[in-house]
């Protein structure tokens, strides 16, 4: 328990240990903690941001989603006024068709009735005549005949 | 213990293996200052070899990925380390850290080989021709001096370097009681400054050594009780080991942190 030269040898190692620890040790376990730490913040960081991104995805999606159906909505009611508008004109140009067809119809009876009326006027006429003459032939008593003769002119 | 007396058994387990440089011959028990151990020489570098040679195979595969079952472990120590460190230390410094790592893991292998069976070491050299070999390191005060003197020269350093060379002289005369009472400031200085590596040599050395002590006392005892009491105290020293190693460190630490820092 004497103090030797031995007192030289832990303290040139020690100088040598600590050297080599400060070198070739100590940087390159605290560069591998500190990466470390900068992926785990680096993951965490990522996470929230994707948690955010989906929060985002998802109310663009709803949006998306209302203004689809609103669209839709839109779109139908359209074409439900569209249909009903059609349905009109069709029910109106019926009527209109219906119209022309029943005047056109009405006109044509009524020319046919005067026509034929003309026509029998005239028949009558000549009937009348006729029968005027063939009576008148047969000395006629003309007072006799006068109510058959107003009859058929009331006929007329 | 075949045929030796206690006492010669206990002196032969607390003999170095001296080299005497005068005389160039192995004399165990030879005093002088000129004489090297060459146990504690061997023990002390290869552990401390062995301390750099894993830490650096940790750190040669260091990655910021999934770390293995050694990086992990290594980690754990660095991790350990660097809080103690920082703090106590506040200022920066990369000396300080791996400095504090390297006493803490060096001693602590030193102080381990408290727990290699007493007799395992040197029972197996001396059939091998070699007669004397402590195995323990920090039972010699030529080691546990080395470090705290290694420390003292740092502690210097660190006043010096925090202070300036007129600031560190200046605190050394006129602190703690001012100018007018310099020769009482110095003697206290003086002592304060003496105490602090003499203390934390000491302090790891009469811890080892009485616990290397109480280990040859049991193993002076009939075989078959041996365990009783051998049992307890290993366990005791398997606190005692990292904690003096731990110590160390902080004592330290803390001691460079009192010479850096302005009060």
């Amino acid at each position: 328990m004497n103090f030797s030269a031995t007192l030289w040898g832990p303290m040139i190692s020690f100088v040598l240990f600590v050297w080599f620890t400060m070198k070739y040790v100590w940087p390159p376990i605290q560069q591998a903690l500190a990466d470390r730490q900068q992926q785990i913040a680096d993951g965490l960081a990522a996470g929230e941001r994707g948690k955010q991104e989906l929060e985002k995805a998802q109310s663009e999606v709803e949006a998306m989603l209302r203004d689809a159906r609103e669209q839709a909505t839109e779109i139908i009611n359209q074409a439900n006024k569209r249909q009903d508008e059609m349905i009109e004109e069709a029910r109106a140009e019926a009527r209109a068709e219906a119209d022309r067809i029943l005047a056109a119809a009405r006109e044509e009876v009524e020319q046919e009735s005067r026509r034929a009326r003309e026509e029998l006027r005239k028949e009558v006429s000549s009937l009348a005549v006729q029968a005027s003459s063939q009576i008148l032939k047969r000395e006629v008593d003309a007072k006799a005949h006068q109510d058959l003769i107003d009859q058929l002119a009331t006929q007329l | 213990m075949s045929g030796e007396s206690a006492t010669d058994y206990i002196q032969h387990h607390l003999t170095n293996l001296n080299l005497d440089l005068t005389e160039g011959t192995v004399e165990p028990g030879a005093t002088g200052f000129w004489n090297l151990h060459l146990d504690t020489l061997i023990m002390s570098f290869g552990l401390g070899a062995l301390f750099c040679y894993i830490f650096w195979l940790a750190a040669r595969q260091a990655t910021s990925g999934t770390p293995g079952r050694l990086q992990n472990a290594v980690e754990a120590i660095v991790e350990f380390v660097d809080k103690t460190v920082s703090e106590t230390f506040h200022a920066k410094s990369r000396l300080i850290a791996p400095l504090a790592l390297t006493i803490f893991c060096w001693v602590f292998l030193a102080n381990l080989m408290d727990l290699i069976p007493i007799d395992l070491v040197p029972s197996i050299l001396s059939a091998l021709g070699v007669s004397y070999w402590k195995v323990l390191p920090s039972v010699d005060l030529n080691f546990t001096f080395g470090l705290s003197l290694s420390v003292l020269v740092l502690i210097i350093a660190y006043g010096i370097m925090g202070k300036g060379v007129g600031g560190f002289f200046k605190e050394f005369l006129t602190h703690p009681f001012g100018i007018w009472l310099l020769p009482f400031n110095l003697v206290l200085n003086l002592v304060e400054f003496l105490a602090k590596p003499i203390s934390l040599a000491l302090r790891l050395f009469g811890n080892l050594y009485a616990a290397e002590l109480i280990f040859l006392l049991i193993s002076l005892l009939p075989w078959w009780i041996q365990w009783a009491l051998g049992t307890p105290w290993a366990i005791f020293h398997i606190l005692v080991v990292p904690l003096q190693a731990f110590i160390f460190m902080v004592l330290t630490v803390v001691y460079l942190a009192m010479a850096y820092e302005r009060h």
